[in-house]
């Protein structure tokens, strides 16, 4: 039986709520039980974005992640400000492009992504967040997975189909990296 | 699982009521609600629904009254201010019983106030918000699930009892996503309407619906008729949650995400050994008073944990008699109470012990 909370943080527009929402969807899938909640304020693009997710085998109490034991940042701001709050033997996974100090706490597991070089150098600037997921996903053990081809399959609409397969190679540079 | 799709709260609140048959919708829009509106404008136009942005939200109350008096399930949501507008609708629709589903997803005041969650409504919707004798069937979800189903409920018990039912959620909860199964919810047909204002066909008299009465007699015996009502929805339409309470001598009290908050903190403290369990009452009106009152003499202490200063626990102290000790847990203002903060009150009531 477990539980395992995730926080998802950056500036509004890097995709933080959409990469929540693949966990929570690929939870679904496994048959957990999962819930997603945004930080909602009066903010716009370049402000400040943040998500819980927990993915759990029992039912989920309260949804606000306070501790997580893995967080995903994407900006400066969020790792200022979440770094103390990973319980210790946590997992933090961060855009080291727009995060350029490293990370000060020495009992917890850190995975840096040069996720928006990547995307930039790949020509998919606007999928910095997919290729940290990617990474995200391959430590879990999850990707490939079935459950993520389906999750993905979930969060990008019928309307946008034909942004599938950039998703899928995003996912696919952050697992390699 | 298969049907299980991940939704927001308020969008599962959108939906239940489409699937309960509601094709009239009137909102003006504001934090943390809107996505409500959104989605009715998406949908209503395809299903031959309304879908009206009022000018106002005191404007959208009274356009549910006239559909309401049509006998149509009909619906209206806001948060906090904006109920305060629909107030005097709200007594209106009282006073000329007609049914309506009104969804409260509150947020910080008093005033304008802010925008984060809150249930500082409590007063303002147990007790019936406008002016005049009335109360309005109070419904408070924990989940996106309990979102839709009791979106559903509100609807069936509006036209039941003739009369406002009213969501009593907060921002957190229609934010949030979790799955859900709209395929599985079941609804009743709504009843017959023989006092709706349809046209007679020139086949019998007209009905009115109204909420002018000038003879003291007859509107004294409205509001007698209206409370024996009351008295048979407080019988029979009582809802609550109760976990852990079988040996529990320190009882929490709390509804809507405060009581998931409760659960992680009691979680905790059963792992330390306190006998510590849950009521969450889900009708608010009517509020649990019974089941309460049964465990008098079995819990020494009964903590109330509150978005806001300290509203539900009068309820909670009028229901056990004030036969107990009773403590405020609570965040205000937008703020949410955390698993450690109820964790320290129920140590501190543990520590206190029976008197």
């Amino acid at each position: 039986m477990s539980t395992n909370n995730y926080l998802f943080a950056g500036f509004g527009g890097q995709g933080i709520l959409f990469a929540g929402k693949l966990l929570a969807y690929k939870g679904l899938i496994d048959e957990k039980q999962v819930s997603w909640l945004p930080s909602y304020g009066p903010e716009m693009r370049g402000g400040t974005a943040s998500c819980s997710v927990i993915v759990s085998d029992t039912p989920v109490g309260s949804p606000i992640v306070s501790n997580p034991d893995t967080l995903i940042v994407m900006n400066l701001p969020s790792l200022d400000r979440y770094e103390d709050a990973v319980v210790p033997g946590g997992t933090i996974f961060m855009d080291s492009t727009l995060i350029e100090r490293p990370v000060k706490r020495d009992d917890v597991t850190v995975y840096a992504v040069p996720a928006t070089r990547l995307a930039s150098e790949n020509g998919i600037p606007t999928l910095a967040n997919m290729i940290l997921m990617g990474k995200v996903l391959s430590v879990m053990g999850e990707y490939p997975s079935d459950s993520v081809e389906a999750a993905l399959g979930k969060v990008i609409s019928a309307r946008h189909a034909d942004k599938l397969d950039i998703n899928r190679r995003a996912l696919q540079l952050g697992a390699e990296y | 699982m298969a049907n299980k799709v991940l939704m927001k709260g308020n969008e599962a609140i959108a939906e239940a009521a489409i699937i309960a048959g509601c094709r009239h919708y009137f909102g003006y829009p504001i934090t943390p609600q809107t996505e409500i509106a959104a989605y009715m404008a998406k949908k209503m136009p395809k299903i031959g629904g309304t879908f009206l942005q009022a000018e106002s939200e005191i404007a959208a109350i009274n356009m549910v009254y006239g559909v309401a008096s049509t006998g149509h399930r009909v619906m209206t949501s806001s948060s906090s201010p904006g109920i305060s507008l629909k107030s005097e609708g709200l007594s209106y629709l009282a006073g000329a019983d007609m049914p309506a589903f009104v969804v409260n997803v509150q947020r910080g005041g008093p005033g304008l106030g802010g925008i984060q969650p809150s249930q500082a409504d409590y007063f303002q919707s147990t007790r019936g918000g406008g002016h005049g004798d009335y109360h309005m069937i109070v419904l408070a979800p924990a989940s996106v699930e309990e979102m839709a189903a009791l979106t559903v409920k509100g609807f069936e018990l509006a036209d039941e009892y003739r009369m406002t039912s009213m969501i009593l959620a907060d921002g957190t909860i229609g934010q949030m996503m979790e799955p859900v199964d709209l395929d599985g919810l079941k609804v009743n047909p709504a009843p017959e309407k023989p006092w709706a204002t349809v046209g007679t066909d020139c086949k019998r008299f007209h009905n009115i619906t109204n909420s002018l009465s000038l003879v003291p007699t007859e509107l004294e015996q409205q509001n007698f008729d209206r409370y024996k009502k009351y008295d048979v929805i407080k019988e029979k339409e009582v809802m609550y949650e109760e976990y852990m309470m079988d040996d529990a001598e320190i009882c929490i009290v709390a509804f809507g995400i405060a009581s998931r908050v409760s659960k992680n903190a009691i979680n905790e403290a059963r792992k330390k050994g306190i006998k510590v369990g849950l009521i969450r009452p889900i009708t608010l009106w009517p509020f649990p008073e019974k089941v309460l009152h049964d465990t008098v003499g079995k819990c020494h202490t009964y903590i109330s944990v509150e978005m806001s200063m300290g509203q539900m626990i009068e309820d909670v102290k009028l229901s056990t008699e004030c036969r107990g000790k009773y403590v405020l847990c609570n965040r205000a203002g937008g703020m949410i109470p955390s698993p450690e903060q109820v964790l320290a009150a129920i140590e501190e009531a543990n520590k206190g012990g029976a008197k």
